[in-house]
């Protein structure tokens, strides 16, 4: 499916992703932001796939898109197949560091035409708790105009070049073999005065539009900041406190929104043991809403007739750090308040330091566990699970100051 | 001949000195016909790259990608294998940091990994040596070091088969675990294992590894490549792989281009990094970069030019880095603060990733020490511009690969040569195609 074609998909952004700003800025931010007159997108990084749950309009303009289709997807949904890999990588870097980032990024409308702007990223913190609440990006179209293009005509032999100069800070064609141009096949049909753009290496802005995107992200900052203080839950461009113990990262965050099973880590370390995440499938499975489990310990699923030698096996396992697969009946808080019986396998994860830093426990439905016979068996589903999260948190641990 | 001693990293449980007895019946369960009958693994059968190319591109730009379906079986496995004490021990109990500066070197201190063992001594001069079949190869590793069977399927969807029959006549890749483990999830992929290819490039199984990559649908998987020469241990022709979720320094360092193939394969030159390397990306379908980078690892090969390869991005940016530590090494012109760290620079240090086994090397890990011991390996500018002049030549003008087993199919040393220490280099002789400059030392 090209991405004109996806794009005409119906929009399938979710309650939680419509109401998130509303959540920390008061039901007033959106017409707030919407007055502002610059291309910027929020993000939520505490939401799986790391969704858009904010475009403004001049956004909205400068893509092609409606705000339907827009809410919900991942940043990357813009990149396209010549957008440069090594800002992409800049980006997720800045992301996983939560920290900021200003790039040059060829991006693509809806019609599938490219076009560059500066791309200029802050994360918003918690001024309580120091945790990344979003990330604001502000997108600046660049004309580069202003730039020494270097043009090769189709004649000229490639090693007599001049290579001194640097892929970055400089804004050229790349060299085009007469060959090479016949294979390439431009995707979509782009504006006269775009015509290989998508081949510039790299497009430097201009001074002017640096400063405009600093004055856009300000802009934007002081309108969250100032809802914020309304809805009583600051936040602020800087970090004010390290964040909290029991506070995990945006970045381990989004890569445990990768997982679509259900699982949950718990923290040994805190009394009682309790979750400090859930992911989406759990809350699924079990009926709960994420608030509801978010600092409890896991007896919450437990009932009259669960058995209690279950338990303490389980019990033991931790205390000793080891891994173990027990069945056991939970109380879902489904509709129908249903019970399951639960394949739960629980294992000590640790963080880069090498020492125990949580308990994953992922839950397999019983009634489930019929697989298909091209899919791979549910023992190894469910060790996959653990796995991911063992390189989930064994990185985020590593993050450089 | 050059020799350097050093003790081998075991990958396989089942991987011993070359003193022991080898060939006692089995009971091993390895893959020799003692124990094949009735082996059975999963398969995992890629998509074909190039059917569903523009699908890959979208779908991952779409969102943040799920955990695709491989790295699920690689994970699942893995943890299974290391739930079951496979592994010499447990990696994630292994402290490790990102050293602070630049380009973010991580450092890992791992005294489990070396082995207090004799040294062996290892051939140092010849990228390319025959299959030797009395030496541990990976047709001895036991079968549950293996995860599963992979191969580049023909269609354009995933095809996966649980439980798939080993089958002797039908050449098998597989992907294995590393007992050794330098991060979790750290695997071996082994091209057609039972034809017993030797350590060397061939297009076919350089595609296999890009393929992999592809499929692994994640930046944070890697496979890599040591050649003969580069500190491969096992003259068994395999990748390696494994998880870090960060960048490695090589994939930070800013390059520049030096040229555009006739297919599209843009090949640039890494600048301000301690090892002189080449990126080769783009290119009009992933097989054609995929055979590019070939064309070159098979000239450095048949030049005697020891090398390591990293595929990054998902196979979309291929790094290959011509070394020359071990000759320098075996000719006794390393510091010795860096031999004493006994830390070979092979892909995965030349990319950034330390491993270190003594504690004080691991407290004092800087970037000034990581460059300096990489720098080490490097080629020097004069010889790496040269090697670069081979390799354009021979992606221009390369239509076949090396077909001679074990032979260097050039080795001439023009009479009355003189080696310059320093350099490295025999003047008096002109270089040309095949002149192993490097590694002959003259008496």
């Amino acid at each position: 499916m090209s991405l004109a074609e996806e794009s005409s998909v119906v929009s399938v952004f979710t309650e939680e992703e419509e109401e998130s700003l509303n959540r920390r800025y008061t039901l007033w931010i959106k017409e707030a932001l919407d007055e502002l007159p610059h291309n910027f997108t929020i993000t939520d990084p505490f939401l799986s796939g790391h969704p858009i749950v904010f475009a403004s309009l001049g956004f909205l303009k400068m893509t092609g898109y409606s705000r339907a289709e827009v809410i919900g997807r991942n940043g990357k949904f813009f990149q396209g197949p010549k957008t440069n890999r090594r800002s992409i990588m800049e980006i997720r870097e800045a992301i996983r560091e939560e920290r900021s980032v200003q790039v040059s990024l060829l991006n693509y409308r809806k019609s599938g035409s490219p076009f560059w702007m500066l791309f200029h990223m802050i994360p918003v913190f918690g001024r309580d708790d120091g945790k990344v609440i979003n990330f604001v990006a502000v997108q600046v179209p660049i004309s580069g105009r202003d730039h020494h293009r270097k043009l090769t005509s189709v004649g000229d032999d490639v090693s007599s070049l001049d290579h001194s100069e640097f892929v970055f800070g400089s804004c050229r064609r790349e060299v085009c073999f007469g060959n090479f141009v016949q294979h390439r096949a431009l995707p979509v049909e782009c504006d006269d005065d775009e015509q290989g753009l998508e081949d510039w290496e790299y497009c430097e802005a201009s001074e002017s539009e640096k400063l405009r995107a600093v004055e856009a992200i300000n802009n934007v900052l002081s309108v969250l900041t100032r809802y914020s203080e309304l809805s009583g839950r600051l936040v602020c461009g800087k970090r004010y406190c390290l964040r909290g113990v029991d506070c995990l990262s945006s970045s381990l965050v989004i890569s445990l929104g990768r997982i679509k099973q259900s699982f949950v880590l718990t923290n040994p370390c805190i009394p009682d043991m309790p979750i400090i995440y859930a992911s989406d499938a759990f809350l699924t499975l079990t009926g709960y809403k994420r608030h509801e489990v978010l600092g409890q310990n896991c007896r919450f699923l437990s009932g009259v007739d669960t058995d209690s030698s279950v338990l303490y096996e389980m019990k033991e396992c931790i205390l000793k750090g080891q891994s173990c697969t027990v069945q056991i009946l939970n109380y879902s808080n489904r509709k129908d308040k249903s019970t399951f019986w639960n394949l739960l396998h629980i294992s000590p994860v640790r963080n880069a330091s090498g020492k125990t830093a949580y308990f994953v426990g992922v839950q397999v439905e019983a009634s489930c566990r019929n697989t298909e016979s091209k899919e791979l068996r549910p023992e190894t589903k469910q060790l996959s699970v653990v796995g991911a999260v063992r390189v989930a948190v064994r990185s985020s641990f590593m993050v450089t100051c | 001949m050059l020799k350097i001693k050093r003790v081998p990293t075991v990958v396989s449980n089942y991987q011993k000195d070359e003193a022991a007895d080898e060939s006692v019946g089995c009971g091993r369960n390895c893959l020799g016909a003692c124990c094949i009958n009735g082996a059975r693994l999963p398969l995992y059968a890629c998509k074909n790259l190039e059917k569903s190319r523009e699908k890959i591109v979208v779908s991952h730009e779409a969102e943040e990608p799920p955990v695709a379906f491989l790295e699920s079986l690689v994970l699942g496995e893995w943890e299974d294998r290391f739930q079951r004490g496979l592994f010499r021990y447990d990696v994630t109990a292994c402290e490790t940091k990102v050293i602070p500066g630049k380009y973010g070197f991580v450092a890992q201190l791992n005294e489990g990994r070396h082995l207090k063992k004799r040294p062996t001594e290892f051939r140092v001069d010849k990228v390319l040596q025959s299959f030797d079949g009395s030496k541990f190869n990976f047709t001895k590793v036991g079968q549950e070091e293996l995860l599963f069977q992979f191969e580049a399927g023909e269609d354009g969807q995933v095809q996966f088969f649980p439980c798939m029959p080993l089958d002797p006549e039908n050449s098998f890749s597989v992907v294995a675990i590393n007992v050794s483990p330098i991060e979790y999830g750290h695997v071996l992929l082994i091209p057609r294992v039972l034809d017993c290819l030797p350590q060397r490039i061939d297009h076919k199984s350089l595609l296999l590894a890009v393929h992999m990559a592809a499929e692994a649908a994640n930046p944070y998987f890697r496979l890599g490549y040591n050649s003969l020469g580069a500190f491969a241990t096992i003259n068994h022709l395999h990748f390696q792989a494994y998880y870090l979720a960060m960048p490695f320094p090589l994939e930070r360092a800013p390059t520049k281009k030096m040229v555009t193939t006739v297919s599209g394969v843009k090949i640039s030159e890494l600048l301000n990094y301690p090892v002189r390397s080449l990126l080769f990306e783009g290119g009009s379908s992933m097989q054609d970069l995929s055979d590019t980078v070939s064309d070159a690892c098979v000239c450095l090969q048949n030049d005697n030019i020891p090398f390591n390869i990293l595929i990054a991005d998902c196979g979309r940016q291929i790094f290959v880095m011509p070394q020359c530590y071990a000759e320098k090494q075996a000719l006794g012109e390393v510091s010795p603060e860096v031999l004493e760290t006994q830390v070979n620079p092979a892909v995965w240090e030349i990319s950034g990733h330390m491993v270190l086994k003594r504690k004080e090397d691991y407290e004092g890990a800087s970037e000034e020490n990581a460059w300096r011991l990489l720098a080490e390996a490097s080629l020097s500018e004069e010889r790496f511009k040269e090697v670069n002049t081979l390799i354009f030549e021979a992606i221009g003008c390369s239509d076949q690969e090396e077909d001679l087993e074990g032979t260097i199919v050039h080795l001439q040393i023009p009479n009355g040569g003189v080696v310059n220490q320093k350099s490295n280099r025999i003047h008096g002789g002109p270089i040309t195609n095949g002149t192993t400059s490097e590694c002959i030392v003259l008496q």
